[in-house]
């Protein structure tokens, strides 16, 4: 069995002050690189995303990767499960795990399966995939946190489509019902669907004035520019009695050039050719974006 | 005298009575917390009582959310929309993460009664009993309802605890120790076997005694823990009496009648046959008119009784 290299590239240690844009880039090329050796998964979502993580995981939560579950850490639940690969490498990379274990990806075995599964790999919070659950189970995490008087924070991320489904609404409608203001939850409004554009498959906008009608405050952030969702999130800490959404615009397939905005790459890998044009897109300023990378080893 | 009450009742007298005993206990509930008793635990305990409105699909993935966090959690509902709006919440989020969280469902089965087919969960033994690493019991009177409460508390992991509307006999003296998991001898017997579960247990025990009078030794198993089953007391009456009728207020396929033959087919095959639902919907009607209808009867099991005797080999 051939293995990818990975490289070892972690940022470990109390977050604050790393260098963002470097990390999400380093992020992206691992995404890129996990579904390829796959030869499947979800590019699309996981790259309009990338930024959402980056921030949380590198900038924001109160966490400690040697002690996945220290019982003051915020949390982040990924109810889009199937950007499952973005997890990975934000953890990875993090220090929850060796990041050369990301090539593992979807293999029989693998601690990263297809979707997140709770208790497989330390970091996941819970197991997600089937749409909307996640949603709910961090709900269910917000309510613990104020039956125990801790100030732990919740985060969650819903894809745009899984708006789709029903108990997303019933976890909305218990969240603004309970006044979970330790909850933030944010929208990956890509806009795309894997029949196409939410607007056209089954429309779940307007998604701002419908949370606001279930008791939310919203705030709207470019998903894609850091201090934009750094005021929102500072302006959901401030916001009590209820919580918050925050509604990121992102692109599907942000960051490689012929994935942006386009529906198909929502579940399907990337040949060799392409994953090569992919990473070349996303490489750092100065490289050619193809080094160790690139490289196979036979293990 | 054993106390004659309803499961549900044993069950949401129980979690009131244990909610110091254990700080970490939540409850919730969608909006029958009057019918499935968890009121009872509000009374006493407001604070770690949940009501997640009539949106059970939510509530069972925010009992995990709570379980994730360190709390053990009951949530109730009718067995309808626990086993089966929220199938795929209870397998995809509590099983598959092993969560923490104990799925009281009440109002199972024919007894509902007057509400009918739409409320009359007849399948959810079958349901439960296929989701992997989901123990699922059916307590027989009160006291064992009790005693079940405890021992799901006392074992990490999901539970599917299947509870009654209607009043039940007692069948067990305050105080009985239960083996957790293993099946209980009611009554010895060499000639059939009747496994039973839930109310159907009592209805066993009457059967026997019609049978006693024909000199037909039956065996009565009380097999409250359906998921994992205690295969070796299946077995071992498999082997001595040489003909199993198994009795169930649900449908007769998957259910306990599915859990026994398949134990039995694999290892010791003798006559099995089913008591319970034959493939149908249930109706409205009192619970007694309708298990008289759908062939729930004492008089039904020594019938089924006599004829697996009859199929065995000579």
């Amino acid at each position: 069995m051939s293995q990818l290299e990975m490289g070892r590239q972690q940022w470990t240690g109390p977050a604050g002050q790393f260098p963002l844009a470097d990390i999400a880039r380093q992020l992206r090329r691992d995404v890129i690189n996990m579904v390829w050796a796959a030869k499947s998964g979800h590019p699309g979502g996981s790259l309009s995303s990338t930024d959402i993580l980056t921030y949380l995981f590198y900038h924001e939560m109160n966490l400690d990767p040697q002690q996945p579950d220290w019982p003051d850490r915020d949390r982040f639940v990924l109810s889009k499960g199937h950007a499952a690969p973005i997890l990975y490498a934000a953890l990875a990379r993090r220090g929850y795990f060796d990041p050369e274990e990301l090539s593992t990806l979807r293999q029989q075995g693998s601690r990263l399966q297809g979707h997140p599964h709770y208790g497989s790999l330390p970091g996941i919070e819970m197991s997600t995939g089937s749409l909307g659950q996640g949603g709910s189970t961090a709900v269910g995490m917000a309510l613990a946190g104020k039956l125990d008087k801790k100030d732990y924070r919740i985060f969650n991320l819903w894809g745009d489509g899984e708006l789709e489904e029903g108990i997303v609404w019933e976890s909305v409608m218990a969240a603004a019902h309970y006044k979970l203001d330790n909850l933030t939850g944010f929208v990956d409004w890509n806009g795309l669907q894997i029949d196409g554009p939410i607007t056209q498959v089954m429309n779940p906008e307007p998604i701002d004035a419908k949370f606001r009608a279930f008791g939310w405050h919203v705030e709207l952030a470019d998903g894609h520019d850091f201090e934009s969702i750094g005021r929102a999130i500072a302006n959901a800490k401030e916001t009590k009695g209820r919580p918050t959404l925050i509604l990121c615009r992102t692109v599907k397939g942000k960051g490689v050039s012929f994935m942006e905005n386009e529906a198909g790459w929502h579940g399907s890998a990337p040949n060799d050719a392409q994953r090569l044009q992919a990473l070349a897109d996303l490489a750092d300023p100065g490289t050619s974006g193809e080094p160790a990378a690139q490289k196979e080893v036979n293990r | 005298m054993a106390e004659a009450i309803a499961t549900r009742a044993a069950y949401g007298r129980c979690l009131a009575c244990i909610s110091d005993k254990y700080p970490d206990l939540v409850v919730m509930d969608a909006d029958l917390s009057k019918s499935t008793m968890t009121a009872d635990f509000k009374k006493v305990a407001p604070e770690r009582f949940i009501n997640a409105g009539i949106a059970e699909n939510n509530m069972i993935c925010m009992a995990g959310g709570l379980a994730a966090s360190g709390k053990v959690v009951f949530v109730s509902t009718f067995a309808m929309f626990a086993a089966g709006r929220s199938y795929e919440q209870i397998l995809n989020t509590l099983a598959s993460s092993g969560l923490n969280v104990k799925v009281a469902a009440t109002h199972a089965g024919l007894t509902v009664g007057e509400d009918g087919m739409s409320h009359q969960m007849v399948t959810d033994i079958a349901l439960m009993r296929s989701i992997p690493d989901l123990r699922v019991m059916v307590p027989a009177d009160g006291v064992e309802t009790e005693a079940m409460v405890e021992e799901a508390i006392r074992t990490p992991g999901p539970v599917y605890i299947r509870l009654g509307r209607s009043k039940v006999p007692g069948l067990f003296e305050a105080g009985t120790e239960f083996e957790p998991g293993k099946i209980r001898t009611l009554r010895e017997g060499s000639n059939v076997t009747l496994a039973a579960c839930g109310i159907m247990v009592d209805l066993a025990l009457q059967a026997a005694d019609m049978l006693a009078q024909e000199g037909i030794y039956a065996r009565v198993l009380n097999v409250s823990t359906i998921k994992p089953l205690d295969k070796e007391t299946v077995l071992e009456a498999a082997h001595q009496t040489g003909a199993i009728v198994t009795c169930e207020e649900h449908s007769v396929l998957g259910g306990l009648g599915g859990a026994v033959a398949e134990t039995v087919a694999e290892s010791w095959p003798v006559p099995v046959l089913r008591v319970g639902i034959e493939d149908q919907f249930g109706q409205s009607g009192k619970p007694e008119e309708l298990l008289e209808l759908y062939g729930l009867t004492a008089h039904h099991i020594a019938e089924k009784a006599i004829k697996a005797i009859s199929l065995k080999r000579a």
